[in-house]
């Protein structure tokens, strides 16, 4: 098919107007919602005390890469002024608009998280204020309603990251359903890796490690049906399948991703497990390594894919 | 009420005349366009078929980028055509990564642009702009849910066909053939 007379930029000869800054925002959006889940999850277990790295430390990440991922997206709008109308209207069929709305949830709720453990973390720590020292008691008093809320909307981020590419028909690479589930437990697993990195508490590793290694598994189950699910598909989605099967992402997606992000960690985090030493921070750079590769892969691919007509 | 375009692939000669008067009346900036065509050729040599066709958005009658607008910016008016309100866009490209036709395209300020059907030429009554230039009269625009308007009466015992209908997005651009 030759298209003539029309050369758009960014749309032809195919389209590219997701840059990096999506896949960068979908890595560190994925990871927040790892890190804060566990944090609460763990907080309503009631092992605040045996998982101080996962409830308290590694949470300060949690805040910092969410408004690195917002600034991100912010920066990958073509009409950056408006970007407030986002604010005046929930729009339930647009993954964007309740993904939006839920990061102006999570992000001020990551940092009240944060700042109420700041005491404990930093003995010395002032508020200097008498209404913040009144809000940290509310806050530390109701951390298990807190805790409660926050899994919730860490599921939704997580899931959401997914959801925003899934929900487009016209890019058969995103347009199926486990495209939802297989970056919720990419994100949670690149969360796990962050802690492990950031712990120094050889029980809270192990701990962790255990976790995680069930969720790399249940990620290469899912990476398996994402392309069984593409080979019994219809010609589109073959086309798409092919883009992975010797096509221009083959070496980057099965090498990279797959083989040093998620099978190569794995490894070293069952030999760990098993009692050879492993450096604490291999394992952890490889999964999130992984993780960032997998959001540039998709995000890439996907907008290569189209209807065939 | 239900616009549509019947455009005829028999009569198309692809000269672009379609797309130019659509940059004239519209003041489609430099570099862009919201109709183009597209050359299509099908076959083994010497057995070959050419066709051209017209293209520009599809007005889709359950159209993903509308569905897809995180501000509703993106809206279908009476009669299902599909606009953008330029201050209410905030320029995420979400529904230019829904359109299985590439249809938008983000406009140099920054909001979303894409054919309107030339809705300020059809409250008006006419007809829009690349249907009344077309030399070959291959463009036919209407009222579907009127019997006698230029689009149902051209639809009229000819077969056609509409683009990716496995998108599931009932576009209202019927090519005939």
């Amino acid at each position: 098919m030759i298209v003539s007379g029309r050369n758009i930029p960014g749309i032809d000869p195919y389209l590219n107007m997701w840059h990096w800054q999506i896949a960068l925002y979908l890595f560190l959006g994925g990871l927040a919602a790892g890190i804060l889940f566990f944090a609460a999850y763990f907080v309503v277990r009631g092992k605040e005390k045996e998982m101080p790295a996962t409830v308290k430390w590694a949470t300060i990440i949690a805040p910092v890469v969410l408004v690195i991922g917002l600034a991100a997206l912010f920066s990958d709008l073509y009409h950056k002024l408006y970007f407030w109308r986002l604010y005046t209207t929930i729009r339930f069929t647009s993954p964007m608009s309740w993904g939006a709305w839920t990061l102006m949830l999570i992000t001020p709720l990551s940092v009240v998280w944060v700042a109420s453990y700041l005491k404990e973390m930093f003995p010395e720590w002032d508020w200097k204020f008498g209404f913040l020292n009144s809000f940290e008691k509310w806050v530390i008093k109701n951390r298990i309603s807190f805790a409660w809320i926050m899994m919730i909307l860490s599921i939704i981020l997580g899931v959401y990251t997914g959801i925003l590419l899934s929900a487009f028909n016209a890019r058969p690479l995103w347009n199926t359903s486990i495209l939802g589930p297989l970056f919720l437990v990419s994100g949670f697993s690149t969360g796990l890796a962050a802690i492990m990195w950031v712990s120094n508490n050889e029980h809270e590793r192990r701990v962790l490690s255990k976790i995680d290694l069930i969720f790399i598994a249940i990620e290469l189950f899912l990476i398996i049906h994402l392309f069984m699910g593409f080979m019994a598909g219809t010609a589109v989605k073959l086309e798409a399948f092919k883009l992975f099967l010797g096509g221009p992402f083959t070496v980057s997606f099965w090498v990279f991703v797959v083989l040093l992000g998620l099978i190569f960690p794995g490894v070293l985090e069952i030999l760990e497990l098993s009692g050879y030493h492993v450096p604490r921070w291999v394992p952890a750079f490889l999964i999130l390594f992984g993780g960032l590769m997998f959001r540039f892969v998709m995000v890439e691919a996907g907008q290569i894919t189209r209807f065939l007509y | 009420m239900r616009y549509a375009m019947a455009i005829d692939t028999k009569k198309c000669v692809g000269c672009a005349d379609c797309v130019v008067a659509c940059q004239t009346e519209n003041n489609v900036p430099h570099g862009y366009s919201r109709d183009w065509i597209v050359e299509n050729v099908a076959g083994t040599y010497p057995n070959l078929n050419m066709i051209f066709r017209s293209e520009r958005c599809n007005q889709c009658n359950n159209a993903p980028c509308v569905r897809c607008c995180p501000t509703g910016a993106s809206h279908i008016v009476e009669g299902g055509i599909v606009l953008v309100t330029h201050d209410d866009c905030i320029g995420c490209s979400a529904c230019i990564e829904a359109c299985p036709y590439d249809a938008r395209y983000i406009h140099p300020d920054g909001y979303v642009d894409k054919c309107t059907f030339c809705i300020q030429r059809v409250d008006k009554g006419q007809n829009p702009a690349c249907v009344d230039v077309c030399p070959t009269y291959s463009l036919h625009f209407g009222d579907l849910d009127d019997p006698n308007s230029a689009v149902s009466k051209a639809l009229k015992g000819r077969s056609w066909y509409v683009l990716a209908p496995e998108a599931g997005t009932e576009p209202q651009l019927y090519y005939l053939t």
